[in-house]
């Protein structure tokens, strides 16, 4: 078993409870709406899309420090990102978080900051809350207005 | 309460003699002595009670009410005694007054299938209460879906106890039925079981009972209480998954169409006309749970021959002591303060989602349940998604306490 410090990371202690990019988003033309059962998790996301750009993502509800510092983390990472990177970027992180492919190390560049989510590979009921924000967006940018459940 | 002023254990309960028969609790969790404080969702199960369904597969085992040899025979015995077993339990008046099936919800369903179908029309009410579980809930939704009853949900009080007067005045022209927890598993809460179906019963209106976490913790007599409909799961009173107990007063029983169609549950059949079995094996159809039912005799032999006034005042005594020193912690709000609880501490920590805390807790070797416990309802009654959840049975100890106390102070020492 791998040390609690490694995923709940300071980055990550610190985003769950000061989330950024927090709140409702006014002209944002894509709305996810996410849902873990388990444990009662509830994310919106906004985008704001335009010319296939993501010019602007925030966030709103509920849910344990993992989920929130996620999506905290990932409204930041794609700020003005094109949308088909805000995708590429929802696979590597899925790689990252589920431990199902091995990660290179641009990937790991890529990734950035998101980096610090590794260590919740190690702990598999924990991935979902790891992910929910990104599912959410994926459901978005599909233009998916129904709720998004992952358990 | 500090450490040192612990409650002494009831005298009579030798603790470390009840851990000593759960061998799952002599093996290390990441090196480290398991602290299991989620019974409530699933007991461990002692020697006796695996031993039971090994013996089975091992010595006796083929299927039942079937052939004349000796190994059919013996099953069969084997299966009757264990209904004779949980009828002794619950103190029913008969063993054909105990039906066996999966686990509660599926005994719910099959009333709520059954009986429900041949005795609610459109527009009849059937009461309950705001904290059920979810297996108490939905049947009874779905059953709205199909025939259009309506279901009159009784509130809960900030305590996390039923609002009596509403309970009383809740009755109309139009009640069938009443169908009650005896014991909410997210509070703890013991409801005043016996009041519940005197008041019922003098509208002339059958009460079902969810006892699921009742019979764990205390001696249930349903001739004394007149429960209509008892319905508790095996494995949370220390017996295996997978089989439920279902007890009904016998011209309930009598009265209701069969559940499922199938072997065992007739008498004679042909393609015109088919009779159906007596009661119990009428609601029984197919293969049951063979071994299962018999490892739940065992598990029933096993409680019983405890002291069980003992084992509750000791469950008791670790909820109070849980209770008081989760109180003096900062930041901590506990749901569900009845006057009349189980062993179960339902708990929030300010600022600290159940999930985090479940998994920090769970580094330290404690199992606790982080979620809404299937009675999302009774979440949004508090306005809170989740609770985490420390529930006791006779195996654990005052140590088991102060370590999930250590565990709250670590999480709150990681969130800061
Ligand atoms: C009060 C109550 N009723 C019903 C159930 C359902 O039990 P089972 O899942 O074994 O059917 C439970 C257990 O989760 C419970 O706590």
């Amino acid at each position: 078993m791998s040390d609690l410090r490694e995923l709940y990371q300071e980055v990550i202690l610190d985003h769950g409870r000061k989330p950024r990019n927090f709140g409702p988003l006014e002209d944002a033309n894509r709305e996810g709406h996410g849902h873990n059962p388990l444990c009662g998790d509830k994310l919106d996301v906004h985008v704001k899309l335009h010319d296939g750009v993501v010019e602007d993502v925030k966030f709103e509800g509920a849910g344990c420090a993992i989920s929130v510092a996620s999506a905290s983390l990932m409204t930041e990472a794609l700020k003005g990102k094109p949308e088909a990177e805000a995708r590429a970027l929802f696979e590597k992180f899925h790689a990252l978080t589920t431990g199902t492919e091995e990660i290179g190390l641009d990937e790991l560049e890529a990734l950035d900051k998101l980096a610090v989510f590794s260590g919740v590979r190690d702990y598999p009921l924990r991935v979902k809350c790891a992910t929910l924000g990104w599912h959410t967006l994926n459901a978005a940018l599909d233009q998916d207005e129904d709720m998004v459940v992952t358990e | 309460m500090t450490a040192e002023t612990k409650i002494v254990p009831a005298s009579g309960f030798d603790v470390e003699r009840i851990r000593a028969d759960f061998p799952i609790l002599a093996k290390p969790v990441y090196d480290k002595r398991l602290v299991f404080l989620d019974s409530a969702a699933s007991a461990q199960k002692p020697q006796a009670v695996i031993d039971a369904e090994t013996y089975v597969y091992e010595s006796e085992y083929a299927n039942i009410h079937r052939g004349v040899y000796l190994l059919s025979q013996q099953a069969t015995v084997a299966y009757d005694n264990a209904r004779k077993k949980v009828a002794g339990l619950l103190n029913a008046a008969s063993a054909r007054e105990i039906v066996f099936t999966r686990n509660a919800t599926e005994s719910i369903n099959l009333v709520a299938s059954s009986w429900g179908r041949a005795n609610l029309r459109e527009g009849d009410q059937v009461i309950l209460s705001q904290m059920e579980h979810h297996a108490n809930i939905v049947p009874w939704q779905m059953l709205r879906e199909e025939i259009g009853i309506e279901l009159v949900v009784i509130p809960i009080n900030d305590a996390g106890e039923l609002v009596w007067e509403d309970y009383e005045q809740a009755f109309t022209s139009r009640t069938k039925l009443v169908t009650m927890t005896h014991v909410s598993n997210a509070l703890g809460t013991i409801t005043p079981i016996a009041e519940i179906i005197r008041v019922a019963h003098g509208h002339g209106i059958p009460v079902l009972v969810d006892g699921s976490q009742a019979v764990p913790h205390m001696p249930v007599d349903v001739q004394a209480l007149d429960a209509d409909f008892y319905v508790f799961t095996g494995h949370k009173l220390y017996g295996p998954t997978g089989v439920g107990v279902l007890h009904a007063k016998a011209e309930h029983l009598e009265a209701m169409p069969p559940y499922q169609g199938g072997g065992d549950m007739i008498a004679t059949v042909t393609f015109e006309k088919t009779t159906y079995a007596d009661i119990p094996q009428k609601f029984e159809a197919g293969t049951p749970n063979i071994a299962g039912v018999v490892a739940l005799g065992a598990a029933v032999d096993y409680v019983e021959a405890l002291d069980r006034q003992a084992a509750l005042d000791h469950e008791q005594a670790l909820l109070a002591y849980a209770t008081e020193r989760l109180s003096a912690m900062n930041s901590i709000t506990i749901y569900g303060t009845a006057a009349e609880k189980a062993a179960v501490v339902s708990f929030a920590i300010e600022g600290d989602h159940p999930h985090d805390i479940g998994t920090i807790l769970d580094h330290e070797a404690i199992a606790v349940r982080a979620g809404h416990h299937c009675a999302q309802p009774v979440m949004d009654r508090f306005g809170i998604p989740a609770t985490t959840r420390a529930s006791f049975g006779i195996y654990n100890d005052f140590d088991d306490v102060d370590a999930l106390i250590d565990g709250i102070a670590r999480v709150q020492e990681i969130f800061g």
